[in-house]
């Protein structure tokens, strides 16, 4: 079959079984795009690079498939490169296809020319600049197989006009999708190895304070059916990062939700107070660890990554096992049951006394609005999750919002939870939640927003609408960018600097008419169950709900940056009691 | 218990010297790639002496580094992620030869050649131009060698100098430590 290089990459990605390419024509591009028109794939034409890169994102986060998007040369591709990092730090898998300027231009400053894959580099899991068209099928392999391998991560395939363009006699070949590739550097190990699990499983069995501290790696591993299996034989409790909420159910009464500098008391204490610390595909964040030094003094450590480059990063573990945390997990379990669990395990029954006895001291706690207040943002989550299906997918920004949703959302399900931990990117949530719904189109998607994130990407809600994919946005509008303010007040004397916005300034509901969606406006507690509600009754275009909350709101628990985990500062009205045991502790 | 933190500090003495040879795929950009990774991750580079080897899929990149244990142990297993590393070995005195090349322009009077011609036969180096005042030679040995003659040639006044940095294979038989291979 003689294709050129556009037809040629087109028809690679169909081999590759991709179903929608997030994308936004333009010069370089151009060429792509004609046969897009005669492809199998759905385009969906976003209205910014940004948020095609976040839909990719929020469509892998969902559906564990490689999230693909294309853009034009030049300004595209820089806007695109936010979303490259995002995925580059949260390990999702992507492919990232970008037009360059024709390679005989390249170097010359020419229009819409910048030096893509050099500006990609360090925000990249490989990139890969195309120079002849038959090249093209073997660089489109390449990419799927290096970005959902191993640990996974955004690739980008940078494609010079003059190899796409129908017009150039060069840009013809003979097209043959490969079979496989050819890395001889990159032959990633998952299996995990016999001896260190063995080291593993003694550790497990004589620890009378363990922790299974779960990150992100074992939703990417598809490994919560492992995960919950573990901690029933083990008996071990289960702390869920930020980038694993659902992982493990937070309904399972051995979940002790987030740790984290606004992680739940218990989840922060048990990993302190802990005798071992089973790492499983987390990576030793100083979100999570507070200061280094300070973090889980006692420790012995087992740390399960894919990557070996996470061992020892931040903390040097004890039993370090590079491996596919999912196949590490079933080879404990298998391990275990040879060698007498669950009857081989010490009595822990005090480190369960212990733990329970912090649960009912330090829930996490809030005070509900008094008459004529504005809502509170952790009721509205509250709300939200009782009045959803269990599987409903939230999509989330960065700031307040993100912690009350992390907090107040009860996951039961892995896949559920998208947001953007790594680099905590603002306006995140919307596009994220237009992809995944775009790949899960049967389930209810909703994002939780701040009026700071909105104003971001709200852009999209207009490709969503135009494109009839029906998110449901929950804005939590409190008129500042509440987590700056939160800071401000608590570390720089209440001096708050830019941190005010409006309540009123963009009127929320009219601009989200504007773009195509349903929306209303909840100022009071008792209004927020039915318009939930009226939200989730439409189902043929997007639906903005703007809930005004109180702008005073702190998330609580909090560690403070760089501080140790020792000194958690929960809800005030807790904070007398935690004070007086500290003091009695001395 | 032990934090990387703590680590560093009571290994702060061990920090020494260390020579990677790394092969990688001889494609373009992968220089580049390894250079940006020792800058955004703030590792110290010596030198890096790049070639193709006898084998042109692949070149071998020799890297000298300065870093404690486990900060070694980071820079190998960063790079051993780049795409294009295909393998990392730690070549050190005992198990390899290192070699260096050294130009030096020196100046060189009517009084001091003598001298300089001196310490030239005894690092067998080669005097490759003359001028007035100046002469440029060339040697190659082991980087310590080529640091003492370099010491030596500067009392006289050194006008330019160009080191390749060091670079080093196996000796015949010898076992060095592979850190990193693709299997």
């Amino acid at each position: 079959m003689r294709l050129n290089g556009a037809q040629a990459l087109i028809k690679s990605l169909e081999l590759e079984g991709v179903e929608i390419i997030f994308g936004y024509p333009g010069g370089a591009i151009l060429p792509v795009y004609d046969p897009i028109i005669d492809s199998s794939i759905r385009h969906i034409l976003v209205r910014h690079e940004q948020g095609a890169g976040h839909m990719a994102e929020g469509y892998a986060h969902a559906t564990g498939r490689p999230g693909v998007c294309m853009v034009t040369s030049g300004p595209a591709a820089t806007n695109v490169v936010t979303a490259l990092a995002d995925a580059m730090l949260d390990s999702v898998p992507m492919v990232c296809i970008t037009g360059q300027v024709a390679f005989a231009a390249i170097g010359t400053d020419a229009f819409q020319e910048c030096d893509t894959t050099g500006i990609t580099r360090s925000i990249t899991k490989h990139n890969i600049l195309v120079t002849k068209a038959s090249d093209i099928p073997m660089a489109v392999k390449e990419a799927f197989h290096i970005a959902t391998t191993g640990r996974p991560g955004p690739v980008l395939i940078d494609v010079p006009k003059n190899i796409v363009d129908a017009g150039n006699p060069d840009a013809y070949f003979e097209f043959e999708y490969p079979t496989e590739v050819d890395l001889p550097g990159y032959k990633p190990e998952i299996e995990p190895d016999q001896v260190q699990i063995a080291e593993a499983i003694k550790l497990m069995l004589e620890a009378e304070r363990p922790v299974l501290y779960v990150g992100g790696g074992v939703l990417k591993a598809r490994g919560s059916a492992a995960l919950v299996e573990l901690a029933e034989l083990t008996a071990i409790p289960v702390v869920t990062t930020l980038m694993a909420r659902g992982a493990f159910p937070d309904s399972h009464e051995l979940c002790l939700g987030m740790p984290g500098m606004h992680g739940n008391y218990t989840a922060i204490t048990a990993i302190q107070r802990s005798d071992l610390l089973i790492a499983m595909g987390s990576r030793f964040d100083d979100r999570v660890t507070g200061r280094v030094k300070d973090f889980a003094p006692d420790a012995k450590v087992i740390h399960v990554d894919i990557d070996p480059a996470e061992h020892g990063k931040v903390r040097v573990p004890e039993v370090p096992i590079a491996a596919d945390s999912r196949l590490a997990m079933e080879a404990m379990i298998a391990e275990l049951k040879a060698n007498g669990a669950p009857a081989a395990f010490k009595d822990r029954s005090a480190w369960r006394q212990q733990i329970s006895g912090w649960q009912e001291k330090y829930p996490l706690t809030y005070e509900q609005s008094t008459d004529g207040e504005l809502l509170k943002p952790q009721y509205v989550i509250e709300q939200l999750s009782a009045l959803n299906p269990p599987d409903t997918i939230v999509a989330s920004g960065v700031g307040q919002h993100q912690m009350f949703g992390s907090q107040y959302w009860k996951f039961d399900h892995p896949y559920t939870w998208i947001n953007s931990g790594g680099l905590g990117t603002m306006g995140f949530s919307i596009p994220a939640a237009i992809g995944a719904k775009a790949g899960m189109p049967d389930r209810t998607v909703w994002a939780i927003d701040g009026d700071g994130c909105f104003q971001m990407t709200a852009q999209e809600l207009i490709t969503a609408a135009v494109d009839k994919i029906p998110v449901k946005i929950a804005l939590l509008n409190n008129s500042f960018l509440g987590m700056v303010q939160q800071w401000q007040d608590m570390f720089y004397e209440g001096r708050r600097s830019e941190v005010q916005m409006s309540y009123d300034l963009p009127d929320y509901v009219k601009w989200s008419e504007a773009m195509g969606c349903a929306s209303r406006r909840v100022e009071d507690p008792n209004e927020v169950e039915a318009a939930i509600e009226w939200a989730n009754s439409i189902n043929d275009r997007p639906v903005v709900l703007e809930f005004r909350c109180v702008d005073s709101e702190r998330v609580f628990p909090m560690v403070a940056a760089g501080g140790s985990n020792d000194e958690v500062y929960v809800d005030p009205s807790q904070q007398s009691t935690l004070d007086a045991e500290r003091e009695a502790a001395k | 218990m032990r934090t990387e933190q703590e680590t560093t500090s009571a290994a702060v003495a061990e920090v020494s010297r260390h020579t990677l040879s790394v092969l990688v795929e001889n494609k373009s950009g992968v220089l580049a790639r390894v250079a940006d990774l020792f800058a955004r991750r703030g590792y110290n580079i010596l030198s890096l002496a790049v070639a193709p080897t006898a084998d042109d899929r692949f070149s071998r990149i020799t890297i000298v580094v300065i870093a404690e244990q486990a900060v070694l142990s980071q820079i190998v297993k960063q790079l051993f992620k780049l795409i294009n590393v295909v393998k990392i070995a730690e070549l050190s005195p005992g198990n390899s030869v290192e070699r260096e090349l050294m130009l030096a322009t020196v100046r060189a009077t009517e009084q001091t050649r003598p001298e300089i011609m001196d310490i030239v036969g005894d690092y067998t180096a080669v005097v490759l131009a003359e001028g007035d005042n100046q002469i440029t030679i060339s040697v190659g040995g082991a980087t310590a060698e080529i640091d003492q003659l370099e010491e030596a040639l500067r009392v006289h006044g050194l006008v330019e100098i160009q080191r390749t940095g060091q670079i080093a294979l196996p000796k015949i038989g010898a076992e060095v430590p592979i850190l990193r291979a693709s299997k």
